[in-house]
């Protein structure tokens, strides 16, 4: 047996390594294909702030916008949405947020009255989505205008919360007139009177058997039944922090409006 | 009337029913394909129709190389020239009509690279909020692609396959195009090892 030539093991050498490469790109691939799909999920609740990434506001400053945002709801139903995600790559911004306003349902049915402000600190890119019945208020000129005169200047100056505020303020300024709040939901608040009395009422039957049935115990019983009512407002609300403004977490959804291409972006 | 005419007739009710839901079934993926159609259509006109503006507004400045812009406008008229039906949206003719408007974007993404050199033109307010515009339609027209193709191909495979194929061609539901990837957009992302 010959040792094997230099040749040889080279080749050898070069078809493992170009086996690896191909391997390692191929799982680069299928990781980029992999990650392509992630759209971030719907959050449930849902919420009109929904800050993935974390410390570029604060509690409050969320908790504010999340306010103005549903009261603009409450009365015009239409759905402003501020996303803050990492990067958007491999996508271009603005498929990405138009997928993500069609996935999540942003704005109701038939009024298509949703709006996406996508912001990605990471490749310090943000857009605006307009809905479908959006275009004619918020046309894509004055969303060019907001990237362009509010948010590019105060995010310059790190002022994030102000740009985001400022925006929304003259997103809605455009939209002011365009729609009025949509009569079903006072239907949806009659369901979820219903659904908290129907609640107080199973409430009502537990801790009536508790009290039946372990009259020896009965103390202990009445603590463990608000316990359990308390976690089940937590989970409900998301684990939300500021507890005092969680109401802002509930009470609408998303309508399934849809988006066709509306809207501006821009770097900062 | 013996057993065997029963199953004939048994079986041609059957035929006939199997018929008639693939029969509607084929019509309301047409209609789909066809309100699609009609969309792409319209975020087209959008972009012809915006292409004068922008002429004029291009016009303005101080000597603005004449080539690109005569471009610009002869391949708008082309573009407007290849005018498609929504009932014969063959592959065909699909690719006709898409090689006149993906020319036509092209004439365009050269001007709003030449405008570069006109630092004025890139600071006028109106070229600005053309320029938001257009790019928001090329948006749209992505989007109203999108969603022609993903109904064409639901209207194609159910067309296409068996046994709905055999009412397909009896009542003469042909294959519908696809738009294509444009060449500048397949050739990007090449990777050589």
């Amino acid at each position: 047996m010959s040792e094997p030539s230099f040749a040889q093991i080279f080749n050898y050498r070069l078809s493992n390594l170009q086996m690896f490469k191909r391997l390692f790109i191929f799982l680069f691939l299928f990781q980029s294909f992999a990650f392509a799909q992630e759209i971030p999920q719907k959050p449930n609740p849902p919420r009109f702030v929904n800050d993935l990434v974390g410390g570029l506001l604060n509690q409050g400053e969320i908790n504010q916008l999340e306010q103005k945002l549903k009261a603009y709801n409450d009365s015009t139903s239409t759905q402003v949405v501020i996303v803050i995600v990492k990067s958007v790559q491999p996508y271009d911004i603005s498929e990405y947020a138009i997928k993500l306003g069609r996935d999540w349902g942003v704005g109701q049915k038939g009024k298509n009255n949703g709006i996406v402000l996508l912001w990605a600190p990471g490749d310090r890119k943000i857009f605006i989505a307009t809905g479908y019945g959006t275009e004619g208020g918020l046309t894509d000129a004055y969303s060019k205008r907001i990237i362009e005169q509010i948010i590019k200047p105060n995010f310059k100056q790190l002022k994030y919360y102000q740009g985001l505020d400022e925006a929304t303020n003259s997103i809605i300024k455009y939209l002011s007139g365009e729609f009025d709040a949509d009569p079903a939901s006072e239907g949806d608040a009659g369901d979820v009177i219903f659904a908290i009395i129907f609640f107080l009422i199973i409430i009502a039957i537990i801790i009536y058997m508790f009290r039946k049935g372990g009259s020896s115990g009965g103390s202990r019983g009445g603590g463990f039944v608000p316990y359990t009512t308390y976690t089940g407002w937590g989970s409900s609300s998301g684990g939300w922090s500021g507890g005092g403004s969680s109401g802002g977490g509930g009470g609408f959804d998303f309508g399934g409006g849809s988006f066709g291409g509306g809207g501006a972006g821009g770097d900062y | 009337m013996n057993k065997s005419t029963l199953i004939i007739v048994g079986i041609l009710l059957i035929f006939g029913m199997y018929g008639c839901s693939s029969y509607n079934g084929l019509v309301s993926n047409d209609q789909d394909v066809k309100g699609k159609w009609a969309n792409v259509q319209t975020q087209y006109q959008r972009r012809s129709d915006l292409i004068p503006n922008l002429v004029s507004t291009v016009q303005g400045a101080a000597n603005f190389e004449k080539s690109t812009l005569t471009e610009v406008i002869q391949a708008r008229a082309n573009a407007t020239a290849v005018n498609l039906k929504a009932d014969d949206l063959t592959p065909e003719n699909i690719k006709k009509f898409q090689a006149a408007q993906d020319q036509l974007s092209g004439s365009l993404s050269r001007l709003l690279v030449s405008v570069e050199k006109y630092p004025d033109l890139k600071a006028n307010q109106n070229f600005l909020e053309l320029q938001s515009q257009l790019e928001g339609t090329e948006n749209r027209i992505g989007v109203a692609r999108n969603d022609f193709n993903a109904s064409v191909q639901t209207y194609n495979s159910s067309a296409l396959a068996f046994p709905t194929v055999i009412f397909a061609k009896i009542f003469g539901f042909a294959e519908k195009g696809f738009f294509q990837a444009s060449d500048s957009a397949q050739a990007a992302p090449t990777v050589k090892f």
